[in-house]
């Protein structure tokens, strides 16, 4: 098993990307305990922003301020007609109508972009490689990196330093006692909403420089194994849920970058068995230090 | 009496489904057929999910080993070869009969469950979902890529097409008495009372984990039972038993309401329904002389469409979760 430094700065991008999903998916699971599993469906919906801005001959900056404004619009659209009406439901009923939105946005990329995809070519030249030293790094992979990190040191200020992130950091913490405490709770949950929106559209932008081929089922599969890194990690808490998001991520690019040819196919098996393996022994999170809160479903 | 009709109602509904589907033409029966196939995945998801109100994302993987199991014995030896070419030599020869086939999935669906439920069931939660949702990728991932042991991408073609609308209907009807045996048990009532309220369950001397861990068994055989019927029901791939059928059988579930028999089986029927109808009319059918013709991804839009509405209006489904009865309280 030899390791390049392709691979190497690959996996780092791929983890700062699933570590910036799993932020998303953290937030809003700490103040409304939802996991959603549509947040895929976000990610490719602005991906299709950019294939459709590059398709009609868009700069590329035009092509991510759209990418940007399609997936806020439908992050708040989400939140106001499935997460408000659901918001005293149990986790797992929460958890099933995101599965059903993440179904619906599907069928109707389907329905309206057709099986195929689109290619976002705008963003082509991100996957020019670099020479940096003799070694070839693709420009994306760098580009990830740096954007990962600081939207995660800007995200750890605003919830250490601001009010707006005590406030969430509190409802995440205990809800109903923040609330009496006077967090304002409409106002906490739709920045987490607001919040968790700006880093999917990120991640898309990031996604599609990897991926241009944009299909319905585009973030998926990412979502999915960020999902189970999220879980694993610790989903209480944004540093573990963080954390974990960007093991699953350097582990799977660096599983998928070192396996020999005959066996990569089966990255998923994989992946997933060591998913469990870790639930197994530490049922709240990797990255959680004692008995953290779990949720039933 | 009034528990016998907690049997009785949802075994009418599979029956007259069944009915229906004898005197319609052979083009539509096929409908019928994977409606009666899709109960018996719904009622084995309920066994778990409604009984014990975990969720649970695996249980496609079992039906997928009932479809593995029934359909490497059922094809033929003298078309293995051609069928599935990387097979390996143990697999090669052994080959099962109709009925024998069904039982030897179901058995599988069972000892595969009991063995993952192990271990899975000390989790709970958000952990027990993701874990249950990999043993679902990993047994997609894995049938779908090694080809000693069955056809890899390809469909299980040449396996005797037995389901029809008897054994469709029967294999339903098993996995309704087989729920219904198993709520009205008092394993079952032990494991509903850990649904209700875990710790007053535990002090009440019930062991969650034991109980959940038969009720995950019990399920995983019902399923793979399904997975039997599926794979004598037409060429089944690997690949259509994964999120997309998770989805629409969780979806059944909680449209129906998961907390009932009748609601499992009232919920497939339902959906099954409109994603039949839906899915003919994406190739095109003549309604009362007028031609309707959908786009495709219109009958997965309409069931997420409604599976959101049906959560939002009425979270505990249409059965609200409560068996057949006469006098049909609030």
């Amino acid at each position: 098993m030899s390791v390049s430094w392709q691979t190497l700065a690959d996996a780092l991008s791929l983890g700062g990307i699933y570590a910036l999903m799993a932020v998303g998916i953290g937030l809003v699971f700490g103040v409304l305990r939802l996991v959603n599993f549509a947040y895929g469906q976000l990610i490719m919906a602005g991906a299709y922003a950019i294939a459709y801005a590059s398709v009609w001959g868009w700069p590329s900056w035009a092509g991510i301020v759209l990418c940007f404004a399609v997936v806020l619009a439908l992050t708040m659209l989400m939140d106001r007609a499935v997460f408000r009406p659901l918001r005293t439901q149990s986790p797992a009923v929460m958890l099933v109508a995101t599965f059903a939105v993440a179904f619906l946005m599907q069928s109707i990329a389907v329905l309206a972009f057709g099986q195929l995809g689109t290619i976002a070519s705008s963003m082509g030249p991100l996957n020019q490689p670099w020479d940096i030293g003799g070694v070839q790094i693709r420009k994306i992979a760098i580009v990830s990196i740096v954007v990962a990190a600081v939207c995660l040191a800007l995200l750890q200020l605003l919830l250490t330093r601001t009010a707006v992130g005590l406030h969430m950091r509190a409802a995440a913490m205990d809800f109903r006692t923040a609330r009496l405490l006077g967090v304002r709770a409409n106002r906490v949950i739709g920045g987490a909403v607001l919040i968790s929106g700006l880093l999917a559209a990120v991640s898309a932008v990031m996604l599609t420089a990897r991926n241009p081929q944009v299909t319905p089922i585009f973030a998926l599969d990412d979502t999915i194994v960020v999902l189970a890194g999220v879980v694993l990690g610790g989903l209480t808490r944004p540093i573990p849920a963080t954390l974990g998001g960007f093991t699953i991520g350097f582990a799977s690019g660096i599983l998928g970058g070192s396996l020999p040819t005959n066996q990569s196919q089966y990255l998923p098996t994989f992946l997933f068995a060591a998913v469990i393996l870790v639930l197994l022994v530490r049922p709240n999170g990797l990255f959680v230090r004692g008995g953290g809160a779990a949720e039933r479903l | 009496m009034r528990k016998l009709l907690d049997l009785a109602a949802p075994a009418a509904l599979v029956l007259a489904t069944a009915l229906l589907g004898l005197v319609v033409s052979s083009a539509l029966q096929t409908y019928f057929l994977d409606t009666l196939v899709k109960v018996a995945i719904v009622v084995a998801l309920y066994v778990f999910i409604g009984n014990s109100g975990v969720l649970s994302f695996g249980h496609v993987s079992f039906v997928a080993l009932g479809v593995w199991t029934a359909g490497v014995l059922s094809v033929p030896a003298a078309e293995r070869a051609a069928i599935m070419p990387g097979l390996a030599g143990f697999l090669r020869t052994p080959s099962a009969g109709n009925v024998q086939s069904l039982f030897l999935a179901a058995l599988a669906g069972l000892a595969f469950a009991f063995a993952v439920g192990l271990p899975l069931m000390r989790l709970s939660g958000l952990a027990a979902g993701i874990a249950t949702f990999g043993v679902l990728e990993i047994m997609n991932n894995v049938l779908r890529y090694y080809d000693k042991i069955g056809p890899g991408l390809n469909a299980f073609s040449s396996v005797p097409e037995t389901t029809g609308i008897w054994q469709a209907a029967i294999g339903a009807l098993v996995c309704v008495a087989v729920a219904y045996a198993y709520q009205r048990s008092r394993f079952g009532r032990q494991l509903r009372a850990t649904r209700e309220d875990p710790a007053a369950a535990s002090a009440a001397g019930i062991s969650i984990y034991r109980q959940r861990l038969l009720a995950f068994a019990v399920s995983g055989a019902l399923a793979g039972l399904a997975g039997g019927l599926y794979v004598h029901l037409l060429p089944v791939e690997i690949d259509s038993l994964s999120l997309d059928l998770t989805f629409i059988t969780l979806a059944m579930l909680v449209v129906g309401g998961s907390g009932s028999l009748l609601g499992a089986v009232v919920g497939a029927l339902a959906i099954g329904g409109l994603d039949s109808f839906l899915s003919a009319a994406e190739n095109g059918v003549d309604l009362f002389g007028w031609n309707l013709d959908l786009p495709t991804g219109t009958a997965v839009l309409a069931v997420g469409a409604l599976m959101a509405i049906v959560l939002v209006v009425r979270p505990s489904g249409l059965t609200g979760g409560r068996e057949f009865s006469l006098a049909w309280r609030r």
